[in-house]
Formats: structure tokens, sequence, C-alpha cells
């Protein structure tokens, strides 16, 4: 039974991490960059939130709504002042770049709302279900990180393969020269992704503080940095890929946490990620490219 | 191919000037009493840095891979180095051969971390080798916290995932790590001097490396590694020859860095130190060693200058650094940097003819 409460538990977080890869790998996927400032976005989504709900009274909805209305603008931003500039630099520029706006927002949040942890109350409240007899508890936060991770992944799946949009993602993903000769704006098909991406990641701020519910101006870098391995994990580029990987993600960190150790869990964690791209050096569900010469 | 070799040859010659120039104004400032004790406190975690920068131009700039982890062989080098540091304490009473032997252990050590890491991650390529690094950097930080390195009268006890009471110290006990709460009464050893000459002979291995056959080697295969290949250089040993090379100096820049603090914890080295020092090569340029130097030197003090702004100083650091990033990859501020150098070399010119 045990056994059971960990794996949900972990599927939930994974959940978690499974929205935040969605939007590095989206982001990889078309402007071919790592945004280093995306686990620093969800921090940004997690204090509107919680400002929505505490200082102005809010419905939870409507907080999750502002925070996904903040996060897109702030998303859409960054990328017009800070990255599109550097399009076509080297991609190590782009990748200091984006290093500096995570210094920039996380600087910013400390300023504004001081470095001292906010408790956040969940958006979903405390309820716990019991489960087979009451031998499990789930809570209901977990149930609704689930759900919503897989309503945006139908959402994304749909999008990105029958929209006019989705087509174009595409086709600037496979070759942007030839989507601009194509007639596709690929300056705005990056922004939509950018304002996509930025938008998931205010979901995952809420999730992630309603279920730890402290809230720091380094709440996102952690979060970030494992939900970027989680979409190497399962292939950078590939929308299933990061899904899949965020999950098993989640679920290796509860059980080696659970069962293994405590302080090496995040060991466990990453030396689970070298084995697999060891074996398989594109990830789980990565496109092979074969090398020309 | 003779100005080639030329141009080569000056920019190294660069890089030591800069180094000793700026070892001689620090030292008749120190002694002036110019310096603020603030500063003073920098100098030796600036030789570190100016190492670590340093041995990463050599995995990002030469070699052309990226590492996310380059704090991890750090980490190795300071812990190691610290515990033979404490361990030879009666064998070698001299401090400044202390010193030496304890920045040999660390490096060797962390040269060992670099053939272990070494070997599975450079058979990846691109992201995927950063991600890689980046997880090892990790898991390295993750398992000194579980350490516990204790000493008594029978000599050095190791303990992993237990408690330093575990260690069943006896008579003369004294702990050296404690877990996560990291080094204990580290003896300060390290001085600017000490740093000074690290960063000398950093510069001359480094040097000569990327000036010898196995430099061209490295760096042909970073320009094209099939072409490479194909003509015959073992892409797999000298890849692993320059990564072991940048770990251990990484770890000797560690030690060097520990000695000079009575405690440190592992979480020092974490994710946000190794892109600090990815920072100092990029902004220094790839490959340029001079560049490093001053990169790591001027953004290790910029902070410190940046006290007057109080807690905005870290905000004007991140808007000085996308500032800085956005105007040197602009078209039309690099074609007024490439009008002025031009400008400078007609006037040299013009002066070499004069004379």
């Amino acid at each position: 039974m045990a056994f059971l409460s960990h794996l949900i538990s972990g599927i939930s977080l994974g959940s978690v991490y499974a929205i935040i890869a969605l939007g590095y790998t989206m982001v990889y996927g078309i402007a071919k960059m790592l945004n280093f400032a995306h686990g620093d976005v969800i921090m940004v989504g997690g204090y509107v939130s919680f400002f929505a709900a505490s200082a102005w009274g809010l419905h939870p909805v409507l907080g999750l709504l502002l925070a996904i209305t903040v996060c897109t603008v702030l998303g859409v931003a960054i990328e017009r002042f800070a990255y599109k500039p550097l399009r076509q630099a080297a991609s190590l520029a782009v990748l200091i770049t984006a290093i500096g706006v995570s210094y920039f927002l996380q600087n910013a949040a400390q300023i504004l709302w001081s470095s001292n942890p906010k408790v956040f109350s969940s958006i979903v409240g405390n309820t716990n279900f019991p489960m087979l007899d009451g031998r499990i508890t789930v809570s209901l936060i977990a149930l609704a990180t689930v759900g919503a991770c897989i309503v945006i992944m139908i959402l994304l799946t749909w999008f990105t393969g029958k929209t006019r949009m989705g087509k174009a993602m595409r086709a600037c993903s496979e070759d942007k020269a030839a989507a601009q000769l194509m007639g596709i704006s690929v300056d705005f098909v990056i922004s939509v992704t950018f304002a996509v991406g930025s938008a998931l990641a205010a979901v995952a701020g809420v999730l992630l503080c309603s279920m730890y519910p402290t809230l720091t101006p380094t709440t996102g870098a952690m979060p970030g940095i494992k939900a970027f391995t989680a979409a190497v994990f399962g292939g950078i580029g590939s929308i299933p890929g990061a899904m899949l990987g965020g999950i098993l993600l989640g679920i290796i960190e509860i059980m080696g946490k659970a069962y293994i150790s405590t302080q090496l869990s995040d060991a466990i964690v990453f030396a689970v990620l070298i084995i697999v791209l060891l074996l398989k050096p594109f990830g789980l569900l990565g496109r092979h490219v074969t090398e020309k010469v | 191919m003779r100005a080639l070799s030329n141009q080569k040859l000056r920019k190294s010659l660069y890089a030591y000037a800069i180094v000793i120039i700026g070892y001689a104004v620090i030292q008749v400032l120190a002694n002036g009493g110019g310096l603020s004790s603030a500063f003073e406190g920098q100098l030796v975690p600036i030789c570190a840095y100016v190492v670590m920068a340093l041995s990463l131009n050599l995995t990002v700039g030469v070699m052309g891979d990226l590492s996310l982890g380059h704090a991890g062989f750090m980490s190795v080098g300071a812990f190691s180095g610290a515990v033979a540091c404490i361990a030879l304490e009666n064998m070698i009473p001299v401090p400044a051969l202390r010193l030496t032997a304890s920045i040999a252990v660390g490096a060797v050590c962390a040269g060992c971390a670099g053939v272990i890491i070494g070997i599975p991650v450079l058979r990846l390529k691109g992201d995927y080798l950063a991600i890689v690094t980046l997880a090892f950097g990790e898991i390295i930080k993750n398992i000194i916290t579980c350490f516990y390195v204790g000493q008594d009268n029978r000599g050095l006890r190791f303990g992993f995932l237990t408690s330093i009471n575990d260690l069943n110290l006896g008579d003369g006990a004294r702990t050296i790590i404690d877990g996560p709460m990291g080094l204990r009464s580290v003896p300060k050893l390290s001085s600017f001097t000490a740093g000074f000459i690290l960063i000398l002979v950093t510069l001359a291995i480094i040097l000569n490396l990327v000036n010898s056959r196995s430099g061209r080697a490295i760096m042909a295969l970073r320009d094209n590694r099939i072409a490479a290949e194909s003509v015959g250089i073992p892409a797999a040993k000298y890849k692993l020859m320059a990564f072991v090379t940048s770990a251990a100096l990484a770890g000797a820049a560690g030690t060097l860095y520990v000695l000079n603090f009575s405690t440190t914890v592992a979480s020092k080295f974490n994710f946000n130190t190794s892109i600090l020092i990815l920072l100092f090569v990029v902004l220094g340029g790839l490959g340029n060693m001079w560049g490093s130097i001053v990169a790591a030197a001027l953004l290790t003090v910029l902070p410190e200058m940046l006290r007057q702004f109080n807690n905005y100083r870290m905000l004007v650091y991140a808007i000085v650094l996308i500032l800085v990033m956005l105007a040197t990859n602009n078209s039309s501020v690099r074609t007024l940097v490439g009008k002025m150098k031009e400008a400078a070399a007609l006037v040299f010119k013009k002066r070499g003819t004069g004379r």
C-alpha cells in the first residue's frame, strides 16, 4: 500500500515536472535555445497567484488566470527584449543572456517581495480522499495536478497537430529558413511559443506551490533544472517525450526518497538520467539525426 | 603561417603580462595600504576563479564542448585537498610545502573524477553532453554532502550516509567533514602569492597544451569532428586529455579556494557556481585566455564595487550582463569596434615605420 501511495505522489510531482518540461521542450524545439529563465517564470507565477489570493482576496481560479496572463506577457516581453536581438548570435551568447534574465527575475523578486518565505495556501484547499477502504489517501491537489497535466497534454497535441499555428510551429522547428520562404512569420511563431511556454510555467508554478507551500525568489530554480533534465530525458524537442520524462523523473525521485535514501534522492535522479542518455543518446523519444558529411 | 604563430605568441604573452602586472600592482597597493580589507579578502577567491575560468576555457573554448558541471571538480579538489592538508599537518610542517602537496592531492583527485566522468560524457554531443555534465555536478555535490571524515590519534576515519558520532572517534578527535555542515576548522594556508603562482602554472600548462600537437588535434576535432577523425585523429583520446587536464586544474583551484576559509559547505559548489564560471569564459571570449583572466577578476570584484547600490547590486549586475551580451552581439556596435580597431592598428603601424 505504501508503494501505491508513493507511486501516486510520484506521478503528481512528475506531472508538475512534465508541465514545466513542456515549456522547455517547445522553446528548444522552435527557438533552439535553452531558456534558463523558465524556472524563474514559474516563481513569478507562484507569487502572482499568492498575492491574488492573500492580498486582493481573489477567487483561486481568477488568481490562476491572472498568473497565466502575467507570465504570458512576461515571457513574450523577455523574448522580445532579451532574446530576439540575439537571433543570429552564437548559442552560447543566448545561453548567457538567458542566465542574465534568470538572475534579473530572481533579484527583482527579492527586492519586490523580499526573500522571506511566503506560505502559499493550496488553490483547491487541503481536501483528502480516502481510497481502497481508507488504506491510502489521495490529496485533491495531486488529482488536480495529474488532471491538469493530462488536459494540457491533449490540448497541446491538438494545437501542434491540427491548427494552422501548430503547423507553422512544426515547420519552424524543421527548418526556419524554408518556413520563412513559405510565408510563415518566424518571429511571430517564436513569440507564440514563448507565450504558450510561459503560460504553462504559470500553471506549473501554482500547482507546485500548492504541493510544496513555501514560496521564495529561488523556488523555481531547482524544479526548473529538474524539468530541464526531464525534457532531455524524454528527448528534447519532443512533446510526448517531455511528458514521459517528467512523470518518470517524478516517480524516480519519490521512489528514491522512499526506498533508497532521502539525502541521495537528487543523485539518484541524475544518475538515472545519465544511464538513459548513455544507452539512448537522444533521450527516450528523441529523434536520431544522422550526420551527413 | 609565421604571422599566425606570432599572433599566438603575442596572445600568450598578453596573458602572462596581465597576470604579472596585476600581481605587481596589487602588491604595491597592498604595501601602500591602498586596498580595502574587503578587497584583500577577495584576492584568493579571485585567483581561484581565474584558474577555474582558464580551465573551463580549455573545455568550452578549446575543446568546444559546453560543460555545466565544472564546480563539481572544484568541489572534489576542495574537499580532498582540505582533508589532505589536515592529514599531512604533522608530516609536513612547512606551510608552503603543505599547501603545494594539498593542491597536488586536490588536482589528482579531481583528475580521477575527470577520467570517471569524461569516459561516458565525451561520447555524447552538444546539449546532451551539457546536461550530463550538469547531472554529474549535482551528483558530486549530493554525494559530498553525505560524507563524514574525522581524525583521531589512530588516523583518518571515513563514513558515508551515517553521522559524525558513528565514526567512533577516539583520543584527539577532530571533525574534518561533517556531512551537510561541510568542512570544519580548515587551516588558512592560501595566500595571494600562492594564487598568483597557481595562475602562472595553469597558464603554462594550458598554453603549452594548446600550442602543441595534441592541442592542434583537439582544435581540429572542435572545428570538424568528422574531418579530423577521417585523417586519423583519435577523438576519444584527445578529448579525454583536454577534459582531464581541465578537471585537474579545477581541483587545484578548489583546494586553493577552500584553504582560504575555515569552513566551507558542499552546496557552495552548486550549479550557480558552474554557471558563474561559464559566464567568465563566455564574456572573456571563447578560447581567449587573457580574456578569461580579465573577466573572472572583474566580475568577481564587480558585485563589491556595486555595493553602493545596496540591495539593487545583483539586479544591476544582471542588467549589466544582459546589456553587455546584447551590445557585443549587435552588428552596429561590432562595426564600430572594428573601425576603432582598424584606426588603432593604423596608428601603431605609423609608429612602427617612424622608428
